[in-house]
């Protein structure tokens, strides 16, 4: 008898746990899976409006309310298309981050947290190099927080505004998503998945709404238990395979910052993983092309695939401000039209 | 002189092979004798004398927690001898092996000494357990016979693992000379850089790096080699909070081939998984971190089936502005001395039908015996007047805020625990009270 079986046969309850008092505030956007299929609706639905909405009217929604952004890492998409975002809507806004900051002389992310909270910010959008440091900003400070990316966890407005993309080319006209929106379409992430917050926060979205998520990529950067994340996730190490199969092709940036000693030959990389305008003729003439930037030209894919008239990547960059309006002005209301939008 | 009577309770003594209700006699720090109750001779005459009712109550050895933290010297913030020492005393412990990862590190007899003054205020008995090489650096073995006789009953360099199979062979051999025990913290940190929690689908999902079971279960395997080509029935391998399956099926091999090898497992390894982390608590982060489910029903039949020597706690106190930071950044550990007794009760006897005696020698006799620990862990007569009185039937709440440690970093807060410390006794002294 194997040790395990006899050990499960006996009667063991240790306590479940209580349910995750997480998120504390209903405004906070911390993972991809907070958001309900009805919260999912309210948000697409409130980008397309807040961007087709008169400039001059919208910047008085949240006029002189108070949002700061909290940058633990770089970043340009992201910090300039919140901010961007926060302003359209009539907010405050400024900026901390940890270069030109206390933190700097080692002030810890609660005490930050609170003295962001004492100088009048009602929401917090976090960008951090550790992954969860949402979730503790959120309990110290128990302001909305809005994940801007956790070390190699979850970025979920990426997620959001890659679908907003990919339903603009997949689904065009369709504004109310569910379950069976994107059944059938199959979507291939290739690269680093291992340390992308990227591929974890779509592993988690597309699928609920019936998308297939392929993962490709080398075993270094893409472990087998990647497929453990959930339901509607496979692995197809043949890139080329993939391509054929695929209406939607993100690709990842090799994150040199995170890969922590690992070693890898970018030549043979290139050779079995890089998208070229070959293999997407040849392969995949119908799919569109993501990337959630920064791209490096000539390594995850070449220059003329960037540029080409596949590429979704600066579309993905506008539909940041759309999304982040959305979730922005979702964490400033949440709460005054009864719980959680 | 102080002389302690304990009245009618179930005496459940697994070392002397009692199970009955008895009157027991302490004098200073000595069993003097056991007899049924109303039967003790030796009370005659003996004034002031401290009479305890222990009428429905079980009386047992004194617990023993092989591996805990008490983090003096130098981190006094954390924990100190004193209060590490009530918090034992409150969760029916009357010795701690305190582990010597403190500032400086343990790796002198002067520090051993130190630890034991007087002037630590320290509750129960302290066995200092000193650092196997100069620093913990993993180079040079320190003077086991000086440490030894200062009062050091085993080496190790814990949380800091003996990597060089040169060192750890000569750190063998030195302390089997001496009849000194090594015990190993089994991880091989060259694996585990960057990680703060088990590798698995959980540290996938969480976005965190993981330290792979064989990052403990090499060091294991390699240390067992080692003793192996030792040849020396002296040497005495001891590995520390055991985490994985692994691991437990190397020492219950060695044991097989009739090697020295004892192990002892934590509660929260028995108890926990890697799931428990939820949103990043990092009171659920130690190391050896949480495993598998897989790796928990492993200990709990390592437990069950006697591969297990000891529950030790690994009382691991931090201030709470430690804990209060990102998960990677979180020092690892969490505190056990209160929670022990409770959740080995409550699981071990109440869910898993271990039977008491056996939950109790896991906790005492069987400790002692792995340390060499000579009058602890049994009431027999000429023993430590060392007890535990307790209510077995009782269920309580713990509460990490209303804890003696001064560290209330515990996944346990709030649990249910079963059995309900009344008294504790070290050396003949009531050294804990808990009114019903």
């Amino acid at each position: 008898m194997s040790p395990t079986a006899s050990a499960a046969r006996r009667p063991f309850h240790p306590p479940q746990l209580a349910p995750s008092p997480f998120p504390y505030h209903p405004g906070s956007l911390l993972s991809i899976q907070d958001l309900t299929l009805e919260s999912l609706n309210h948000i697409l639905t409130r980008a397309t409006a807040l961007t087709n909405q008169d400039p001059l009217k919208r910047d008085r929604i949240l006029a002189k309310r108070r949002v700061a952004l909290l940058f633990y890492e770089s970043s340009t998409r992201t910090r300039t298309s919140f901010e961007l975002a926060a302003k359209a809507l009539g907010c405050d806004t400024t900026l901390v981050s940890s270069l030109s900051s206390s933190i700097e002389k080692g002030e810890s992310l609660k005490d930050t947290g609170l003295t962001i909270r004492a100088l009048g910010a009602e929401a917090i959008i976090l960008r951090h190099n550790s992954s969860g440091a949402p979730w503790l900003l959120e309990e110290c400070t128990r302001l909305p927080v809005l994940n801007a990316g956790d070390g190699m966890h979850e970025h979920p407005t990426q997620a959001l505004l890659d679908l907003r993309t990919i339903l603009a080319h997949v689904r065009p006209g369709v504004t109310e998503v569910n379950a069976d929106t994107l059944a059938g379409v199959t979507v291939t992430i290739t690269g680093d998945i291992l340390h992308s917050r990227v591929a974890r926060s779509n592993m988690l979205l597309l699928p609920r709404l019936g998308a297939h998520v392929l993962l490709c990529g080398p075993k270094e950067l893409l472990p087998e238990l990647a497929i453990s994340e959930g339901p509607g996730v496979s692995i197809e190490r043949d890139f080329e395979a993939a391509l054929r199969k695929s209406r939607v092709v993100m690709m990842l940036r090799i994150q040199g910052e995170r890969l922590a000693g690992l070693q890898l030959d970018l030549e043979e990389y290139k050779a079995n993983y890089q998208l070229t305008g070959d293999r997407l003729r040849k392969l995949a003439p119908q799919a569109i092309v993501m990337h959630p930037g920064p791209i490096i030209r000539g390594l995850e894919l070449t220059a003329g695939v960037a540029d080409g008239a596949q590429s979704t990547i600066l579309e993905q960059v506008s539909n940041g401000v759309a999304i982040r309006m959305a979730v922005v002005e979702r964490a400033l209301t949440a709460g005054m039209n009864g719980g959680r939008a | 002189m102080s002389t302690v009577v304990i009245r009618n309770g179930h005496l459940v003594d697994p070392g002397a092979g009692v199970d009955a209700v008895k009157d027991i006699l302490f004098k200073d720090n000595r069993v003097v004798e056991i007899a049924a109750p109303g039967k003790l001779k030796l009370l005659n005459g003996a004034t002031d004398v401290k009479s305890l009712d222990a009428t429905g109550l079980i009386v047992a050895p004194g617990l023993i927690d092989i591996h805990v933290h008490l983090r003096e010297p130098g981190q006094g913030y954390k924990e100190t001898i004193a209060s590490g020492t009530a918090a034992a005393a409150a969760g029916g412990f009357t010795a701690v092996a305190a582990m010597p990862n403190t500032t400086p590190v343990n790796d002198s007899a002067e520090i051993t000494r130190w630890m034991q003054a007087s002037e630590r205020g320290a509750h129960v008995r302290v066995f200092p357990i000193a650092a196997a090489t100069r620093g913990s650096k993993g180079e040079n073995i320190n003077d086991y016979a000086a440490l030894k006789a200062a009062g050091a009953v085993a080496v190790t360099d814990d949380g800091h693992p003996i990597l060089k199979d040169s060192v750890m062979r000569e750190t063998l051999a030195a302390a089997a000379r001496v009849g000194l025990s090594v015990i190993q913290h089994a991880e091989d940190t060259r694996l585990t850089q960057g990680a703060s929690m088990n590798a698995g689908p959980m540290a996938f999902k969480l976005g965190l790096r993981g330290m792979s079971t064989e990052a403990e279960s090499g060091i294991v395997e390699r240390d067992i080699r080692l003793i192996t080509e030792l040849r020396d029935a002296r040497a005495h391998l001891h590995v520390a909070h055991t985490s994985t399956a692994a691991a437990i099926a190397a020492v219950r091999q060695a044991r097989r081939n009739g090697l020295r090898v004892t192990c002892e497992v934590a509660p929260h390894h028995f108890l926990l998984t890697d799931e428990h982390i939820g949103c990043y608590n990092t009171n659920f982060k130690m190391n050896p971190p949480l495993r598998s489910a897989a790796d928990r029903d492993a200990m709990i039949e390592a437990i069950l089936d006697g591969v297990v020597d000891a529950i030790a706690t690994d009382h691991a106190p931090h201030a709470m502005h430690e804990k209060e930071v990102e998960f990677e950044k979180a020092p690892n550990g969490i505190t056990g001395l209160e929670t022990a007794l409770g959740l080995c009760i409550r699981y071990l006897h109440g869910d898993l039908k271990m039977p008491l005696g056996r939950v109790l020698s896991l906790l005492s006799a069987q400790p002692a015996a792995v340390l060499g620990l000579k009058g602890r862990g049994t009431l027999a007569v000429g023993s430590c007047a060392d007890a535990v009185i307790f209510d077995p039937k009782a269920e309580w709440i713990y509460r990490a805020t209303e804890g003696k440690s001064k560290a209330k970093n515990t996944p346990f807060d709030g649990w249910t625990m079963q059995g309900k410390v009344r008294w504790t006794i070290c050396e003949g002294h009531v050294v804990y009270t808990n009114p019903a």
